[in-house]
């Protein structure tokens, strides 16, 4: 891609997502021009708006429902049979079996089928239901309309465009998010959205961020989106004089964001109506929401403010005494939001699990511990060892009682709307120098100039740009090791699973568009026989190389991933046959992991993350 | 517009207001044109009963996308703001309890809506109250002078008002056959 004019970048978010530029033509260095696209969508009936964000709701309209003509877009006056945006999120409140949300989350769920038409899942039968990857694919095709109807001169697919994805994507998720770009015509790299983050902060600071972080910092970055939460540690290397960030640990796949905090508030705020005798229905429960986010975003960016009204409107015409007024107080705010998802805890904390009530779970797999900071406190503990394997990072011994008991950050970035509270960056930082404390660190530093809402656009934009050799780039590779599961040779006991076997198929920090075979070990696969694989991924396993065999492993090591699939169509081969195969490991320049089975005559076989639910 | 009688109702006369608010913002030509038949400047957008404009340079502004526009306003204003389930009860049958939680949701809704499809901005940037002097040439349609209007420039007076002009205007597009009369739709719960 020579020619392309524009290096994009887009946040596909659970919630929101938008698309930023930078103009190569006029970008030198550190020194960028860049922008934000507004994306023309419904916003209601027959209105098209340009707006920042695409909201990422999809909504099913009835055949009945709109007047023709009315779902016309700049770049297809007859409309799409399928609403995105703004106009899809507000239509939906009001008919949430109509509406597809969180498609984000659901393309990361390994448990369902994520190419089934499964979604919205509570739909009636008669509503065609759309899968997680279609969902994906219909917010960037949106985008990429948008960005050709405004740039004719420019087309989409022609310029260096990069996706962002949470860290703690496994895969599967990261190569379905990547299908969904194809399917949307245009072929992505992908970028983690805590990186993301960073560049965005690497490039506001025009060339500053120099003075800001020196070598060996580790910076510790907070990403809490409006449904995920990520966590990520960029280590500040020297090399040849000059500063390289280094990104050497992600955090796991954390279901729990703004959302989670306005819907909390607002079956608090209910509970408290009931208590005075008024029952709210859902589309008054909907509007307490609403009025709740505002409330709070209030009381948490004043800290003078004590109280803030919410009114729930009523449904009818009659505006005025069909109203319900009721207030948030500072308290009620510190006890529900503050102190419910940023306790003060101690560096020993870690999220409650529970285990599961039922087997069969239809909905999304969310956080069951809603303290941010205990998660945070298990993901510094976990890494503890992170930093180790870097040359110019001293493991920090010097200390009152005992070694360490997890990574010191000394930097902190903050990443989401939620963070536009001063009180909860305050309160996430007391915490974290709480524990920097009790352990004889220096308190770590929050810093500075981070736009939390196009953060992550911007810094995608900025990575297509630093691609392509114009500015500062993060090194690290993958973020995990990953293993199939084999079976020992021990004996069976009865009563008892065989025991089973770890091989490590991919080290952790492979660099992209490297490719390791996997020594010693050949596989039979028979053709025309899928073979599958159980499939694990480790964040904290930096040593292990590819082939070596684990025979234990600590409960908190390896994190079993949805099973792998390995199909060998017959393609001039006998059905039956077996072809000894070894497997290969691939990190691929768009930022995807791919495995493969290679045959002794060097025919190769994609194996499948993503496998289909019987 | 219904208004079957000779005079413009309400609505229509907010309408020609803001058409005319809008034309003269676009167009300078219109704008001299308002300013030399005397008739006085629209302040703002607000739903303001303004002096309606003689009917007759208003007569071109009846073009139906600037009623178009003021519709579409309207509708903004409703959606956001509630603003005419406001306007439209009896506020002698409630409370000021009642009115002024009532009055929260129109404030707020009408801010937002004014905050994302105007830039709006004080004509004058001096403190109310304060002394400014008025050159020749001033424009007149951004300053009305009131009371003791005798003289030539520059003129010498006290800021009653600081004015309000809309540097930026960005409504929605609308569809070809969208029928913008339609402010709020009825809605009818299955």
């Amino acid at each position: 891609m020579s020619d392309a004019r524009y290096a994009i970048g887009i946040d596909l978010g659970t919630t929101h997502s938008a698309l930023s530029y930078v103009d190569l033509q006029s970008s030198d260095g550190e020194k960028t021009v860049d922008g934000v696209l507004s994306v023309p969508q419904l916003t209601a009936p027959g209105t098209v708006e340009a707006l920042p964000l695409l909201p990422s709701f999809l909504y099913l309209p009835h055949p009945d429902e709109l007047a023709p003509g009315e779902l016309g877009l700049p770049w297809n006056p007859n409309g799409e049979s399928q609403i995105a945006g703004e106009m899809a999120r507000s239509r939906g409140a009001t008919t949430p079996i109509r509406l597809v949300s969180s498609a984000k989350s659901w393309l990361s769920h390994p448990s369902v089928d994520r190419r089934a038409a499964i979604l919205p899942h509570d739909a009636p039968d008669e509503v065609a239901r759309v899968s997680p990857l279609e969902a994906s694919t219909r917010y960037l095709e949106h985008l990429r309309q948008a960005w050709n109807a405004a740039h004719p001169d420019a087309p989409f697919d022609q310029q260096q465009v990069t996706v962002t994805i949470p860290a703690s994507f496994d895969p599967g998720a990261r190569e379905l998010t990547a299908e969904a770009a194809r399917n949307a015509g245009f072929a992505p790299t992908l970028l983690e959205e805590p990186q993301a983050a960073l560049y965005s902060w690497i490039q506001g600071s025009k060339g500053a961020w120099r003075k800001q972080v020196k070598a060996g910092d580790i910076v510790l970055v907070v990403d809490v989106g409006g449904g995920t939460s990520d966590f990520s540690l960029i280590a500040i290397l020297e090399r040849d004089g000059k500063l390289e960030p280094h990104r050497v640990a992600v955090g796991d796949h954390i279901l729990l964001g703004g959302d989670n905090m306005d819907l909390a508030l607002a079956h608090f705020v209910a509970r408290k109506l009931q208590a005075n005798g008024t029952q709210l229905d859902s589309w008054q429960m909907r509007a307490l929401t609403y009025g709740c986010r505002s409330a709070k975003e209030h009381l948490l960016a004043d800290a003078n403010a004590t109280v803030w009204p919410i009114v729930v409107p009523s449904r009818g015409s009659k505006l005025i005494g069909g109203s319900i007024r009721t207030e948030l107080t500072r308290d009620e705010v510190t006890a529900f939001i503050t102190d419910g998802f940023f306790p003060r805890v101690e560096a020993s904390a870690r999220p409650a699990v529970r285990t599961r009530a039922g087997l069969t779970q239809v909905g999304l797999p969310y956080a069951q511990d809603a303290a941010i900071t205990k998660h945070l406190a298990a993901f510094l503990a976990r890494q503890q060892g992170a930093t180790a394997e870097l040359e110019g990072f001293a493991v920090n011994e010097q200390h009152r009682d005992g070694g360490p008991t997890f990574l010191h950050p000394s930097a902190v970035l903050f990443n989401g709307g939620v963070f536009k509270s001063d009180i909860l960056a305050k309160r996430v930082m007391e915490t974290i120098n709480d524990w920097l404390y009790m352990e004889g660190a220096e308190p770590a530093r929050m810093l500075e100039g981070a736009d939390l809402d196009l953060a992550v656009a911007r810094g995608a934009a900025y990575f297509s740009y630093a691609r392509r050799g114009g500015g500062v780039r993060i090194r690290g590779g993958t973020a995990r090791s990953y293993y199939v599961g084999v079976e020992s040779s021990m004996p069976a006991i009865p009563g008892m699973e065989p025991p089973i076997e770890a091989l490590c198929v991919a080290p952790f920090g492979m660099e992209e568009g490297s490719e390791l075979e996997l020594p010693g070990q050949e596989f039979g696969l028979v053709i025309g026989e899928p073979v599958n694989f159980r499939f694990f991924g480790s964040t904290t396993r930096r040593q292990d190389r590819i082939g070596e065999v684990l025979e234990f492993w600590g409960p908190d090591e390896l994190q079993e991933l949805g099973e792998i699939q390995a199909t060998l169509p017959a393609e001039g081969r006998v059905a039956g046959d077996v072809v000894q195969v070894k497997l290969h490991a691939l990190a691929t320049d768009a930022g995807t992991l791919e495995l493969a089975a290679v045959a002794r005559d060097g025919q190769r076989w994609k194996i499948e993350f993503d496998v289909r639910q019987q | 517009m219904n208004t079957p009688a000779q005079l413009p109702g309400f609505f229509s006369r907010l309408s020609i207001a803001l058409g005319a608010f809008f034309k003269s913002l676009g167009d300078a030509e219109f704008a001299a044109r308002v300013r030399d038949d005397g008739v006085g400047p629209i302040a703002a957008p607000a739903p303001a009963p303004t002096p309606a404009p003689a009917p007759v340079p208003a007569a071109p502004v009846l073009r139906a996308p600037t009623a178009e526009s003021a519709l579409q306003l309207l509708s903004l204003f409703q959606r956001e703001a509630r603003l005419i389930d406001f306007t439209q009860e009896n506020l002698a049958a409630y409370s000021d309890a009642d009115i002024g939680a009532a009055a929260r949701v129109v404030h707020e809704g009408c801010a937002r809506v004014l905050r994302e499809h105007f830039t709006i901005e004080p004509v004058r940037s001096e403190n109310e109250g304060a002394r400014v002097t008025l050159e020749e040439g001033f424009d007149a349609a951004s300053v009305r002078l009131t009371g003791n209007v005798v003289g030539q420039a520059p003129f010498k007076g006290t800021l009653s008002h600081r004015g309000w002009k809309a540097a930026a205007v960005t409504l929605p597009q609308l569809a070809e056959k969208h029928d913008a009369r339609v402010l709020a739709p009825a809605e009818v719960e299955l």
